[in-house]
């Protein structure tokens, strides 16, 4: 399988979509216009887009609190998405869930998560039911370097691989758990954990969209001819704060900035098109300025949005009661 | 006495005691910050800084960052009490109690009795709960309930600065396991609090106002609302007591049967949701053993059953509010209020 000029701009235009969600929620978030908490994926596209742009709706996949670049890379409506954070009525889901819970099963997309390590077991579920109904779809967990050490993570590990599910692991590790560093948090590496759980396990620079589309391959072709879980590390950076309002003071002097300058993962796939030739820099730039738009477009919707009312407190509590 | 926040009552508390006892330790996720990181240390004292200052102070030794593991070290905060350290485990927020609470409920609480009274836990469980933060479902819930069912378990919930030193002093002493929830919508909250150490003996409740016409029993951050609301009532002639049970494990029966006898009358106000919540039980309670005194049916203000939604439209009409305290209070007085 190659990716064709199609493909390439359908994953440009998903990563840019990403970011410029995130920057824009992270200037709507400071100017007020945004309730509760928000965890931004801006700095790690190329690993849900890597990832996602293989799968189809049938495939399943599973969030985190750090959420929206899946949503998006999974094929989430962004305005939905946008109005759901803005905590309005056309939300995905109601408003009543927010940027930490923002879901949409007929894309596949079982949930952001506000539980660390909520998401693994959940996949073990999808991954099960593609087995059993022989759909040939298969579910992936993204889950965080923090969230690799919450027993629900090693378990669902464990019964992937006694399963043979087709279940796959993405740790996404941008090198902190809110401001504790994964260098100390981790015992061992993800990938030998990975081995001692008899899958095959992965680590991947995450800046590098090809390189995570690569290994994503691998692992799902194993996941899809029925040879079971794998674990993929993906090595990345988060540019905004745990949450925004946070003030970063745990990292160090000038780190966020020189990922920004030399491993920023939108330009190194840029530079790497236009080396190549595989794309002009036109069909990039007309990417960036389309989704631009349709960006502002997204936060104008949310912003004009209705609220929802009192009538809508109590329903989808059941389905019935 | 100076003033100081709800935050810095806890943070002095702990402080204290751990200056009077060396086997008090701390634990938790973040509960310093920037372990292992780069920039500064004890960057983060706790996700809203409850802690922060205590690793400078006593190291890290004495303060340990936990990784994502909430099983593992809520479980090993117990085992350490029972042999022989005083922890103070801080479960971020207590909606992950889903992670790790059969290390609370089936081990922690049960040592003593299991064992026949041969183990001592001293744990301390500080855990943030509550609405209105437009946190969402899986980060606003109040679920003291739960923990208030469990024999073995003594269950704290401050409603202000002044109960927080008080109550969090006496948990960290206290011999049995203690979970205190602390209400994340009042950390700033300020007033004036000693700045010696004291305890506030558990089951025994305040009663922060006295009046004729109803009692008001309410729970936590509920406290403020209830007070607030009695303030709004005597305006129009309406006087109300109001009881702080503190804890809800143990609870101060006594006074709550007392003052409910006096007025005849009883709201109950719980943030929890309506089913098998602190509102029940009290009413059960009332019900149970005062029946012929009360002059009108009891009353329940709290939270509807379903889960706190996001939207801060929806999330203001999910949590009990001082208006709905005052309906129910005329309610319960009936025609003519
Ligand atoms: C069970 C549970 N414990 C703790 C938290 C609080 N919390 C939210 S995000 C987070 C850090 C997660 O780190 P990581 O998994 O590396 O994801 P990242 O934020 O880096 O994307 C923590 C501790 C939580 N939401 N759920
Ligand atoms: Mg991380």
């Amino acid at each position: 399988m190659q990716l064709n000029r199609d493909d390439l701009k359908e994953a440009y235009r998903r990563m840019c979509l990403i970011r410029e969600f995130e920057d824009k929620v992270h200037d709507e978030f400071a100017a007020g216009n945004i309730p509760g908490f928000v965890h931004l994926y801006a700095g790690e596209e190329a690993s849900a887009v890597g990832v996602c742009m293989h799968l189809e709706d049938r495939d399943a996949i599973a969030s985190t609190h750090r959420g929206h670049g899946h949503c998006i890379a999974k094929g989430c409506d962004a305005e939905g998405m946008m109005s759901e954070i803005y905590g309005k009525k056309d939300g995905l889901c109601g408003g009543k869930g927010g940027s930490m819970h923002i879901a949409d099963l007929s894309k596949g997309m079982l949930g952001a998560n506000g539980i660390v390590g909520g998401g693994s077991p959940l996949i073990c579920g999808a991954a099960l039911t593609a087995k059993t109904l022989k759909t040939g779809g298969v579910a992936i967990a993204f889950l965080g370097d923090g969230a690799s050490n919450q027993g629900t993570t090693l378990e669902s590990y464990n019964l992937a691989k006694v399963w043979n599910l087709p279940a796959i692991f993405v740790v996404e590790d941008n090198g902190y758990a809110e401001s504790t560093a994964s260098a100390w948090s981790v015992a061992g590496t993800q990938t030998k954990r990975a081995e001692g759980f008899g899958m095959p396990g992965a680590e991947v620079d995450g800046h590098d969209f090809f390189a995570v589309w690569e290994v994503a391959r691998e692992a799902i072709e194993r996941a899809r001819n029925g040879e079971g879980p794998s674990l993929i590390h993906v090595k990345l950076n988060r540019y905004y704060g745990h949450f925004e309002g946070d003030a970063i003071t745990y990292k160090g002097e000038g780190e966020i900035d020189k990922i920004k300058a030399t491993k920023d993962c939108l330009n190194l796939f840029k530079q790497r098109v236009i080396e190549t030739s595989l794309l002009e820099s036109d069909d990039l730039s007309e990417i960036e300025t389309s989704v631009k738009s349709y960006i502002d477009q997204c936060a104008a919707t949310a912003t004009n949005g209705s609220t929802p009312t009192e009538a809508d407190l109590m329903t989808d509590v059941y389905l019935k009661y | 006495m100076s003033v100081k926040s709800y935050r810095q009552a806890f943070n002095e508390a702990i402080r204290q005691e751990m200056e009077r006892d060396e086997r008090v330790i701390v634990m938790g996720e973040d509960i310093s910050g920037g372990m292992g990181a780069p920039g500064e240390d004890d960057a983060w004292g706790g996700v809203l800084g409850v802690t922060k200052g205590l690793m400078p102070q006593f190291g890290r030794e004495r303060v340990l960052d936990t990784p994502i593991s909430e099983s593992a070290f809520i479980g090993c905060a117990a085992g350490a009490a029972a042999t022989g350290l005083r922890p103070v485990a801080e479960l971020m927020f207590v909606d992950f109690m889903g992670v790790c609470f059969d290390q609370i409920f089936n081990q922690a609480a049960k040592f003593r009795y299991m064992f026949g009274g041969k183990a001592v836990t001293p744990l301390v469980i500080r855990t943030m709960y509550g609405a209105g933060f437009r946190a969402a479902s899986q980060h606003s819930q109040c679920l003291y309930p739960l923990f208030t069912h469990i024999p073995g378990l003594k269950v704290a919930l401050p409603s202000n600065a002044y109960e927080a030193k008080g109550l969090m002093t006496q948990a960290i002493r206290d011999d049995d396991p203690v979970v205190i929830f602390e209400h994340k919508a009042m950390y700033d909250e300020e007033m004036e609090v000693p700045d010696e150490a004291y305890g506030i003996p558990f089951g025994e409740a305040n009663v922060t106002r006295e009046g004729d016409d109803v009692t008001l029993v309410a729970f936590g951050r509920m406290v403020n609302l209830a007070n607030e609301a009695a303030d709004s009532l005597s305006a129009s002639g309406i006087t109300c007591t109001v009881v702080d049970p503190r804890t809800t494990s143990p609870l101060d029966t006594e006074t709550i049967l007392e003052t409910v006898s006096e007025t005849g009358r009883l709201v109950v106000i719980d943030e929890a949701h309506p089913r098998c919540n602190m509102a029940t039980d009290i009413s059960a309670l009332v019900s149970q053993e005062i029946f012929s005194d009360l002059k009108a049916p009891v009353k329940m203000v709290t939270s509807p059953h379903c889960p706190v939604p996001f939207s801060p439209a929806l999330e203001d009409l999910y949590i009990p509010s001082t208006a709905k305290i005052e309906a129910a209070v005329r309610e319960v007085l009936g025609k003519g209020h």
